[in-house]
């Protein structure tokens, strides 16, 4: 092999570094975070799980089913709500702006003890 | 109580030289013949009136820590209406009339069981509106067919009764045809007209992580805004409460079962427990004396005894 022949070898195999870390660098930079899925199911009369920690500023989606009926999932701080109805998952996706300690309720009337029908989230640094 | 305005009369008679007669309608100091005016020019019924608020009933609940007497609360109001010195022109009703349950035949023996106590007021005249508890889980199926409609409008005396339904959708939405209907109602109202809106819901958001407001309320609010002389009577929070939006005041009622806490006051909303040393405390009636010249409304809140 002559001598110009390893010269372009070389050439070539730093050039396909450069451009590989040079991606490496840019997917990083523009890296989302991976969204945190929480999943909720929803029955008469409560939430489960009913205290949620999450951390601010961190994506989250909530994955929410019904055990039985039509219910409603409704986080009233971060402007979410979504219908839950048995057989489908009803997905609510936020990024939490703000720290404490936040109700959710069940928003559409299921029977007597909808109204305790409730939950917490509570978001920390 | 519903004095007659000879002042009133008198200037209204003088007014606009519209067609001016007189009725017997009303029940005044040996002035019956001159009783009622009508002024056709104003559409004006220049008569003072009152009527009764009874509210959130819920009839077949049971708890004993937090009402030992749910069998005999509704009964004993009833009596306290018919003792009244001066019976009330007529009655509503704001709501959860009975305890909500699944089952569809406990809940329709509910409502009969309730009418068959209400059947007891001397009143002639009683109105009555849905709540959730009654009509959520069937959308209004079993409250239609026992009371009839969920929203109407009737007029009494120169006032315009608007009966709004917040509760037939157990999403605590009044939807875009009943929005309809009352923009189409409204449009035949002058702006100056008498209006009392009737619901169950609060339509402003009083604490909606408790469920009192309506999804939909603001659009309800802003349908009304024009008109200058609108209230608000409601049941549902189990207190007494006066709010504005705006021009428009919104009063809640006691219920007649059990009394809920201040908004927000604990992190749990539950009905507070039964006093045995003050029993009936925080339920109650309340008769509102209507003066619709003035378009002013006077709530004087009674036990449930009627004192
Ligand atoms: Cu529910």
């Amino acid at each position: 092999m002559n001598h110009n022949k390893k010269r372009i070898l070389l050439t070539g195999v730093l050039l396909v570094s450069a451009v590989v870390s040079g991606l490496l660098i840019y997917t990083r930079a523009n890296a989302v975070p991976a969204e945190r899925v929480i999943h909720i199911t929803a029955k008469k009369f409560d939430f489960s799980p009913d205290s949620i920690t999450l951390k601010k500023g961190e994506p989250v989606v909530f994955e929410i089913s019904s055990a039985d009926r039509e219910h409603g999932f409704n986080l009233r701080a971060f402007g979410v709500r979504a219908n839950i109805s048995p057989g489908k998952v009803s997905r609510i996706r936020f990024t939490p702006d703000k720290t404490g300690k936040f109700t959710f309720s069940c928003d559409v009337f299921c029977g007597d003890g909808h109204e305790e029908m409730t939950g917490t989230v509570i978001v920390t640094e | 109580m519903s004095k007659f305005d000879r002042r009133g009369f008198i200037k209204l008679a003088g007014l606009g030289g519209g067609i001016v007669f007189a009725s017997s309608l009303s029940r005044g100091f040996g002035l019956n013949a001159l009783g009622s005016v009508v002024d056709y020019a104003n559409a004006k019924v220049e008569n003072d009136f009152y009527f009764v608020q009874l509210s959130d009933t819920h009839w077949g609940f049971a708890g004993p820590k937090v009402n030992p007497d749910a069998e005999g609360t509704l009964k004993k109001a009833v009596q306290a209406v018919n003792s009244l010195e001066e019976q009330p022109d007529f009655i509503v009703f704001t709501g959860d009339l009975t305890h909500t349950t699944d089952d569809v035949q406990v809940r329709k023996d509910r409502m009969s069981q309730f009418k068959e106590i209400v059947s007891g007021l001397k009143v002639p005249t009683v109105h009555f509106m849905a709540g959730e508890h009654d009509a959520s889980l069937d959308r209004g199926d079993a409250y239609q067919e026992a009371f009839g409609k969920l929203n109407y409008t009737f007029d009494h005396k120169g006032v315009h009764f608007i009966v709004i339904d917040n509760v037939s959708d157990p999403g605590a939405i009044v939807g875009e045809s009943q929005l309809n209907w009352l923009k189409a109602d409204l449009k035949q109202q002058k702006t100056d007209a008498r209006i009392v809106v009737l619901t169950h819901r609060p339509l402003f958001d009083l604490y909606p992580d408790w469920d009192w407001s309506t999804k939909d309320g603001s659009a309800v609010i802003d349908a009304l805004m024009p008109h200058k002389n609108v209230t608000v009577f409601y049941g549902h929070i189990h207190q007494e409460n006066h709010h504005l939006t705006g021009h428009i005041a919104h009063h809640s009622a006691k219920s007649l079962m059990f009394p809920l806490p201040a908004p927000g006051s604990v992190p749990k909303k539950s009905p507070v427990p039964w006093d045995a040393s003050a029993p009936y405390k925080g339920l109650g009636l309340r008769s509102i004396e209507a003066e619709p010249k003035q378009a002013k409304y006077e709530i004087k809140e009674l036990n449930v005894t009627g004192a």
